[in-house]
């Protein structure tokens, strides 16, 4: 059954939000969803690319002054 | 039926990554990208903090290079693990604290881990020969290959044509025909190549992409370890290291200023860390505090906090000190002039 998950990736500059989100994905399971929270607004970017790359959905993204947040889904 | 051969690619994000990969793609070998998180890695960070650079693009060039490859690819945080290669380099530093043939034969031995834990086959490297002063030699090409343990499972597909043909070329897993032979400090051919492959907009090379080959950067940090006697540092030292102007009055404590509003922004969030000053009757930066500081030290510190401040020509200017733990005092400071601090405390 799909799971819906938080990353606090507050306050680590690139490329520490890939890394953690990577780390975080290698044990969930195919359909659950990731939100990812950072400060480093390079991490749009970056959590951005790093989906394509890999094969999973990124399905939201906010961002203000403040924060990034991304919300991805994990396919396997 | 042949199985499938497999190399992992160290990318780093520049080009020659980028097209050592590519070149050995065109030959049918499956690839994936690992990039090493060592904590020195320039881009990307001064982007992030500094105001002038928010509009700026940003991007991580070692993913960039993965999506126009279209192969995976796998950050490893190496960061505990390098600090011993960066404290204790069997190869010594470069020109400044860079200790990049130790670094180098660090980051092959970890794809050769990987690749064994992985069933890959070989180990792509983007070096070319004569390129760097001192991992990218002829002399020390081959040593780094020894000494990672990776041997001839490491290929250098641009300059393969320099050395004897690696395990891969013996094996036929690549043809030695389809390497190349780029030597030198020129990037003219790999720039030719790269319009061949139509890839543009890579990141342009010959950038420093280490802070440890800075020498501002290096400067400090060698002032951090002289004055803590030791080696020793976390991953917070490295960040601070990257911002604002560093002023050692004494050997026990050194000031960390902001020099605009996006460091500042950075380095609030180190206020829980650190004793912090900040000028309150006047727009100043925020300052903070490193080391053991006596209250005598830290009302030295406040008046230098008021020397950057737009109170520096006035008498009197208030300021905040604040400790770790919230608590503050108010106090007001005489602006050290500029006669009364010495260039030797500039970091």
């Amino acid at each position: 059954m799909m799971a819906e998950y938080k990353l606090d990736a507050t306050g680590l500059l690139c490329p520490m939000p890939v890394i953690k989100t990577q780390d975080r994905v290698a044990d969930l399971q195919n359909g659950d969803v990731l939100e990812v929270i950072c400060t480093d607004p390079g991490a749009l970017n970056d959590v951005g690319a790093w989906c394509r790359i890999n094969g999973h959905k990124l399905l939201e993204t906010q961002q203000d002054e403040a924060q990034v947040i991304i919300k991805l889904e994990v396919m396997r | 039926m042949s199985r499938q051969i497999k190399a992992v690619s160290l990318i780093s994000g520049g080009l020659d990554s980028l097209l050592a990969t590519k070149v050995i793609m065109e030959q049918g070998v499956h690839v994936e990208g690992i990039n090493f998180y060592t904590g020195f890695c320039v881009e990307g960070h001064t982007h992030a903090i500094r105001k002038k650079d928010k509009a700026k693009p940003k991007r991580n060039n070692a993913l960039w290079v993965a999506e126009q490859l279209g192969i995976k690819l796998h950050i490893i945080d190496v960061i505990e693990e390098y600090k011993d290669v960066l404290i204790n380099p069997k190869h010594g530093y470069g020109a400044n604290m860079n200790p990049c043939h130790d670094c180098k034969t660090f980051m092959v031995h970890k794809a050769l881990e990987w690749i064994e834990s992985n069933d890959f086959d070989f180990i792509i490297t983007g070096e070319v020969v004569g390129q760097r002063p001192m991992s990218q030699r002829k002399d020390t090409m081959p040593v780094i290959a020894r000494e990672s343990g990776a041997g001839d499972r490491l290929l250098r597909p641009l300059c393969a044509k320099h050395f004897e043909p690696s395990l891969p070329e013996r094996e036929n897993w690549v043809k030695r025909d389809e390497l190349l032979d780029f030597h030198g400090r020129s990037r003219k051919p790999q720039m030719a190549l790269a319009k061949k492959y139509g890839f543009e907009d890579y990141a342009q090379p010959a950038g420093g992409c280490c802070f440890l080959t800075d020498e501002n950067y290096s400067k400090k940090l060698v002032d951090l370890w002289d004055a803590r006697g030791n080696k020793e540092y976390e991953m917070d030292d490295i960040m601070l290291l990257k911002v604002g102007r560093h002023i050692r009055p004494a050997n026990h404590f050194k000031l960390i200023v902001a020099r605009e509003e996006g460091e500042v922004n950075f380095m609030q969030g180190y206020r829980n860390r650190f004793i912090s000053i900040k000028t309150t009757s006047h727009p100043g930066p925020l300052v903070l505090v490193d080391g053991q500081p006596s209250a005598e030290d830290l009302q030295l510190a406040a008046r230098i906090a008021a020397r950057f401040s737009k109170g520096k020509q006035d008498d009197e200017v208030e300021v905040e000190l604040r400790q770790a733990n919230g608590e503050s005092e108010l106090i007001s400071v005489k602006p050290m002039s500029v006669t009364e601090m010495p260039e030797s405390w500039y970091v």
